[in-house]
């Protein structure tokens, strides 16, 4: 039976177990006088009955299905003629293709070698009594733990409590998830960046200043020998993260004092969601009004008064994507602003303060370290942005802090390195990685600090 | 005495919202010794405060006082006057626009959108709510204190000198620290602190903290203070250093209190003056509110039959 099927027929011994179970508590508790002589609820008790039904029966489907098909294939290899052996790696993996592909019928029998044929055929029962053997064992250990289960119900049995235990459980492994998958994400992209750094010394990436990362795929190709000195990507991805940061910040303080303590409510409730909509807009839209409307109007701006622009400038990549962080520090702050109690803007007022003192003297001080975790968490999504970059910003590696030039940022290559047909083990792709881990280790520091300043912030007021 | 009606508040509160400046007498009866027990329903008020709301040559006066949230009425037609130096306590159960009364005297009420004051307040012949008047002179001259002790997250320096700093009462370095000198020493906070002036003004303990608001409220030198339930946070102890602190100030400046606790208006205050659900009932020497009251709502309050 499919794996899906076997789901399905779970899902319905699981129901009969429960409903089973029900019956028996009350069963139970009817000579006791009622289900309140009962440890716990029926529905408990046929919950447990349920999981000693369920779960020892996933655990069987979840094992064999990571086990089985390493054990077929050892099994139908070792049948193979000592001559026909595949001696490497490579030669195993295209005869076992070669063998499912008959197995499947994709390929035809008669078009390989007697043994590949031989072998097919043994797969392919192998893998019959394999779904029959685990459609057996799977039911039949639903089935033994459901009555497991169901035979334990006592008036005594603390369901409750274990009932929860095992709800607990599922609720920590799910929280597993996430976390595991940030810490295998993490370990992939460092064990690439070691291989990298087999390759080009660490030295040479952090403090190389150039970047030309194009190598030569063979012996006789003519290329350039490649260079992979990061600091012209490091000081781009600074540049316009900085150009971004000094549009960002004013303006969103500002909009946030507005907010928070002058505009009517009837008006902040418009505008906040509003501004926050900004933080929606796809980050490839503001790419293509980057790249097609600003970069060419600052361009002919700069044209007209006698500068040099390029058609790709950082200036260009940096204002919008100032736009783009905007929300971020508005609505933080906003949010910071307004949590401080107004006992303290009475306390000035009441000193004869006006409204303007008052927040420049008192609000923003106590909002502060609020204020700069909002700009700390913008300046981590204004180094990892990509798409604006991609588009507006160039490819060029130039070192300069001219923002009428091109420059380049760390996620524009990473895109660029690994975008079309690529081999994975040359020190080009590698880079990637390596350019990766520095940009995650970087937005990851801001945002431990920001989080931390928030918090801080928070705990002040309670 | 007056014939005695019960009121009834859902018609008579549009009729004084039109008319709210001229209604001084025409709203309540109330037979301030009739012999009806008194609950809920039948509340009596009398048509004019009973006692002396009024005295001779007034730090501050306040005629025909209508304060309104929204529709909703919190002050009727209070005329009250507060004498120079001394301290008036204003009680009365929670939710009689004792508080709202107080602030409408440094016009707090201006930073609350729903709120709408009536009426005529002068201090010392200047009419507070003329609008050539600027407010933040005003809140100079008259200062507040606050329920809760609310120092700004400065420094204890910071939070003296930010007053006069605003007012420009100071023109050198020495002649600042000397107001926050004094003004910590009138608090009774100098000794506690003199040695850490430089350390946030919210690690004091609550007491602290009050009396530094105190010392940062006296800090601009104003004519009169105003204390919204001062020690309503505090332990006995720094209560008691309030308390006294209260009295040695009277000396220099006009004080009126908001307090929940009769024992405490008793104990610092001049006159006392009595609310009830907006209106003013009493005003009197506080020996005689206490121990003689000329009203039998006074009476019912201070014995502690309701709020």
């Amino acid at each position: 039976m499919q794996t899906g099927n076997l789901l399905l027929l779970l899902i319905a011994i699981g129901a009969a177990v429960w409903y089973l179970g029900y019956r028996r508590s009350h069963a139970v508790a009817a000579p006791l006088g009622g289900i309140r002589h009962l440890h716990s609820l029926p529905s408990y008790y046929a919950m447990l009955a349920m999981i000693w039904c369920v779960l020892p029966a996933l655990a069987l489907l979840g094992m064999w299905l990571i086990i089985d098909d390493s054990i077929i294939r050892n099994s139908v290899i070792s049948a193979l003629p000592v001559a026909a052996l595949p001696t490497d790696e490579v030669g195993y993996n295209l005869l076992m293709n070669k063998i499912q592909n008959v197995a499947s019928g994709a390929l035809a029998e008669d078009a390989v070698q007697p043994y590949v044929a031989i072998a097919a055929e043994h797969l392919n029962s192998l893998r019959r009594s394999n779904t029959q053997l685990l459609t057996l064992f799977f039911v039949c250990l639903s089935v033994l733990g459901g009555v497991w289960g169901w035979s334990r119900i006592q008036p005594q049995l603390r369901a409750r409590q274990r009932v929860e235990k095992v709800i607990q459980f599922l609720l920590m492994l799910s929280a597993l998830v996430a976390i595991l998958t940030t810490v295998g994400i993490v370990f992939s992209v460092l064990f690439e960046s070691i291989r990298f750094f087999g390759k080009v010394s660490p030295a040479e990436f952090l403090f190389g200043l150039e970047w030309s990362p194009q190598t030569a795929l063979r012996a006789d190709q003519v290329a350039s020998s490649g260079a992979f000195g990061a600091v012209p990507l490091f000081a781009g991805t600074l540049l316009i993260s900085a150009i971004a940061l000094i549009i960002a910040v004013p303006v969103g303080l500002m909009s946030a004092i507005y907010l928070a303590e002058y505009a009517h409510p009837k008006f902040r409730a418009f505008a906040k969601p509003t501004l926050e909509i900004l933080a929606g807009v796809p980050t490839v839209v503001y790419g293509f009004f980057a790249a097609l409307t600003v970069a060419p109007f600052i361009r002919e701006l700069g044209d007209s008064i006698g500068l040099s622009v390029a058609s790709e400038s950082a200036l260009a990549a940096g204002l919008v994507m100032g736009v783009m962080i905007i929300p971020f520090v508005s609505s933080l702050s906003d949010d910071v602003i307004t949590a401080v109690p107004n006992a303290m803007r009475d306390g000035s007022l009441a000193l004869g303060a006006t409204k303007s003192e008052t927040i420049k003297q008192v609000i923003i001080p106590a909002a502060l370290p609020g204020i700069m975790g909002g700009v700390l968490l913008a300046a981590s999504r204004a180094i990892g942005e990509t798409m604006i970059v991609v588009m507006a910003a160039g490819l060029a590696a130039n070192l300069t802090a001219n923002p009428l030039e091109a420059v380049t940022t760390i996620t524009v290559q990473i895109v660029t390195l690994l975008v079309g047909d690529q081999e994975f083990d040359s020190a080009k792709t590698l880079a990637a990685f390596a350019l990766g881990l520095m940009l995650f280790l970087t937005t990851l520091a801001l945002n431990i600090i920001a989080l931390r300043i928030v918090k801080k912030y928070r705990e002040q007021y309670e | 005495m007056e014939t005695a009606s019960s009121i009834n508040d859902t018609s008579e509160a549009p009729s004084q919202k039109k008319t709210a400046s001229d209604n001084t007498n025409s709203t309540v009866k109330v037979n301030a010794t009739g012999s009806v027990p008194m609950n809920e329903t039948n509340i009596e008020y009398p048509d004019k405060t009973v006692g002396f709301p009024l005295v001779d040559d007034p730090k501050m006066s306040m005629r025909d006082v209508n304060v309104f949230y929204g529709d909703k009425q919190a002050i009727f037609d209070v005329n009250l006057d507060v004498g120079k130096n001394e301290v008036i306590a204003l009680i009365g159960p929670s939710g009689c626009g004792k508080s709202t009364f107080l602030r409408s005297l440094n016009r707090m009420n201006d930073t609350i959108d729903t709120c709408r004051v009536n009426g005529e307040f002068h201090l010392e012949g200047d009419n507070i709510y003329d609008p050539r008047l600027d407010v933040v002179e005003l809140r100079a001259r008259v200062g507040m204190v606050f329920q809760k002790p609310n120092p700004f997250p400065k420094s204890i320096y910071d939070n003296v000198a930010y007053g006069p700093r605003l007012h420009g009462l100071a023109n050198k370095r020495y002649e600042l620290d000397q107001i926050v000198e004094s003004s910590l020493r009138k608090a009774g906070l100098w000794d506690e602190v003199k040695d850490r002036l430089h350390q946030p003004g919210t690690g004091l303990s609550g007491g602290q903290q009050q009396r530094l608001c105190i010392a940062r409220t006296i800090a601009v030198s104003p004519e009169v203070v105003l204390m919204d339930e001062p020690c309503s946070a505090l332990d006995p102890i720094a209560t008691a250093k309030i308390e006294q602190l209260i009295d040695e100030l009277s000396s220099q400046y006009t004080i009126a209190i908001v307090t929940h606790s009769m024992q405490q208006a008793a104990r610092v205050s001049h006159r006392t003056a009595y609310f009830h659900l907006g209106r003013l009932i009493e005003v009197n020497d506080t020996r005689k509110v206490f121990t003689a009251p000329d009203h039998r709502l006074t009476e019912a309050y201070i014995t502690g039959r309701f709020g």
